[in-house]
């Protein structure tokens, strides 16, 4: 899939490559502050694993299922067309280079498997995780995106929602927003609550690095939208600009709820709300106008600060709210280009209260149900097959020990130097258990 | 010998470690530590969820004085920590038997 570039727009989309991968480190710290001191090691080191293993796997086959040739119905690419890469090398000039375009949209599944990890915090065995970025990428991200992102050409035949359906779908609200929520839902269900789960205090441990976190995400996803655009043009910069509104309106609109609800604004709601804003506006950011993405953020914002109650009330152990930010938000922003796409907007389509008819949101619709479903049903599928065959959860006393140490033999803070006494080398020996 | 143990609100601690030195009290064991009494704890709020947190941050300083000094250096902490308000901790004054200065071996007055 040939898309004609200069070489600004080939700089511009090796530049927002990098600006997502940023993201992960940011998800590691967002969401690495919100689990309590014991499991932020883990934490982070899930998102970085993932980071490790989904970039292996799609080089190896996952592009080619998203972005190869379609095998029918514009369900599945040709697994065997882009193996390796191995026919992405060659120089083709005035075009944006094949591997540039496939590692940008590589980045774009580490994030989505990354963001899965929050729902499962403080209890899920490493190995097994790992095993899970790779099949998990394989048989759900993969289809999804080529589902979403894989546009037909002269010579190519893409995705079924992208091209029959003709749902808009910019940046990944449904490939990786609702994708990512339905499969922590599922993890989630298939793992149960934490030990101690709607009892015990689970405070986030660093509100600090939540906000770092935050920033570095928002930070990073103006390369995820505005790089979508896959030039550097107007619609970029327009993305751009929506990038930005969503993010700000999406704060605003959290912490009222916050200060009407619970009595404060709270940094941790801001911190949430700035990416309930970005999560909604990631499909809708190439449909509407800023003032659009202004109504996106704040109605994302909004609501996505309500629904995180909803896991105590439901009693599923959504750790971080994966579902409550990322399936809800990026159910918001699917579902609101329906309403608010603007023809002036780079995508060029009027949805519903631009006079553009119902039609838009019939699409939008179906979309996000599609993937909502498939996400959900498969991944409790893998989650349940990794946990009969390899176990995925630690056992209660690991948990309860945290799983920094059971896991990784790390503690991430020193705050007592008493208790760091004797440090000494010594290799541990082949067979020896570690204590 | 008398061991003064003072728990008060952190930000007083400044004003207390002052009204020490005007005492004439030479040193001290600081330690930031936790509990509650009747003002019990405080609320936090996370994405929505009151979390009731029952122990507040404290400051604990203990002091061994002669037992003639000992009566001067709980009303210059019981003065310096007071703000009037629920919350302002307590100060406890326990016998000492014996006190040994680990440089000199000096024991009991003669290392205070």
């Amino acid at each position: 899939m040939a898309h004609a570039a200069n070489s600004g727009d080939v700089a511009w989309l090796l530049a927002a490559s990098a600006l997502v991968l940023l993201m992960a480190p940011g998800l590691a710290l967002f969401y690495g502050g919100m689990v309590r001191s014991k499991s932020v090691l883990n934490m982070i080191m899930m998102v970085f694993g993932a980071l490790a293993v989904v970039s292996i796997t799609w080089v190896v086959v996952g592009y080619s299922l998203a972005f190869g040739d379609d095998l029918g119905g514009g369900l599945l690419g040709d697994p065997g067309q882009h193996f390796m890469f191995q026919d992405m090398l060659d120089d083709v000039p005035g075009v944006l280079p094949d591997s540039l375009f496939a590692i940008f949209q590589g980045l774009f599944g580490v994030v989505t498997v990354g963001l899965i990890a929050g729902a499962i915090a403080d209890r899920t065995r490493f190995g097994t995780w790992l095993v899970f970025c790779a099949a998990w990428t394989i048989v759900v991200y993969a289809p999804v995106a080529h589902w979403a992102f894989d546009l037909s050409s002269a010579h190519h035949v893409g995705g079924w929602m992208a091209n029959r359906l003709g749902a808009l779908d910019f940046a990944g609200g449904t490939a990786v927003e609702i994708n990512s929520g339905a499969a922590g839902l599922a993890c989630a269900l298939v793992l149960g609550p934490r030990l101690g789960f709607g009892r015990e205090p689970m405070k986030p441990h660093n509100l600090t690095l939540v906000m770092l976190g935050a920033g570095l995400l928002w930070f990073g996803w103006f390369g995820f939208n505005a790089g979508s655009a896959l030039r550097a043009d107007t619609s970029a910069s327009v993305v751009f600009v929506n990038t930005l509104m969503a993010g700000c309106t999406g704060m605003l609109a959290w912490l009222l709820v916050e200060r009407v609800r619970d009595g404060h604004a709270t940094s941790f709601g801001g911190a949430s709300g700035v990416v309930a804003g970005l999560v909604a506006i990631t499909p809708s950011c190439g449909a509407v106008t800023p003032f659009g993405a202004m109504v996106i953020g704040a109605l994302a914002g909004a609501i996505c600060g309500i629904a995180v109650g909803m896991k105590y009330r439901f009693g599923y152990d959504d750790s971080l709210d994966v579902v409550g930010v990322h399936l809800v938000g990026g159910v918001v922003g699917v579902l609101a280009i329906g309403l608010l796409a603007s023809s002036a907007a780079p995508q060029g389509v009027d949805g519903l209260l631009y006079g553009g008819g119902p039609s838009q949101l019939v699409e939008q619709t179906v979309a996000a149900g599609a993937t909502l479903i498939y996400s959900f049903g498969v991944t409790t599928v893998i989650a349940l097959v990794l946990d009969r065959l390899i176990g995925f959860r630690v056992v209660e006393e690991h948990e309860m020990i945290g799983v920094d140490l059971v896991l990784h033999a790390e503690t991430a803070y020193d705050l007592h130097a008493a208790a760091g006494a004797r440090p000494h080398f010594r290799p541990t020996q082949p067979g020896e258990e570690m204590a | 010998m008398k061991l003064v143990t003072a728990v008060i609100k952190p930000h007083k601690w400044e004003e207390v470690r002052v009204a020490l030195e005007g005492a004439g009290v030479t040193g001290m064991t600081v330690s930031e530590v936790s509990g509650y009494g009747r003002q019990k704890g405080h609320t936090e709020v996370y994405r929505g969820a009151e979390y009731d947190i029952s122990l507040v941050p404290k400051v604990r300083v203990e002091i061994v004085v002669d037992d003639a000094d000992a009566d001067e250096v709980v009303e210059a902490v019981v003065n310096a920590a007071r703000t009037g308000r629920i919350g302002d901790g307590k100060v406890w004054v326990a016998p000492v038997d014996s006190v040994v200065r680990v440089r000199t071996g000096d024991r009991d007055e003669s290392a205070v």
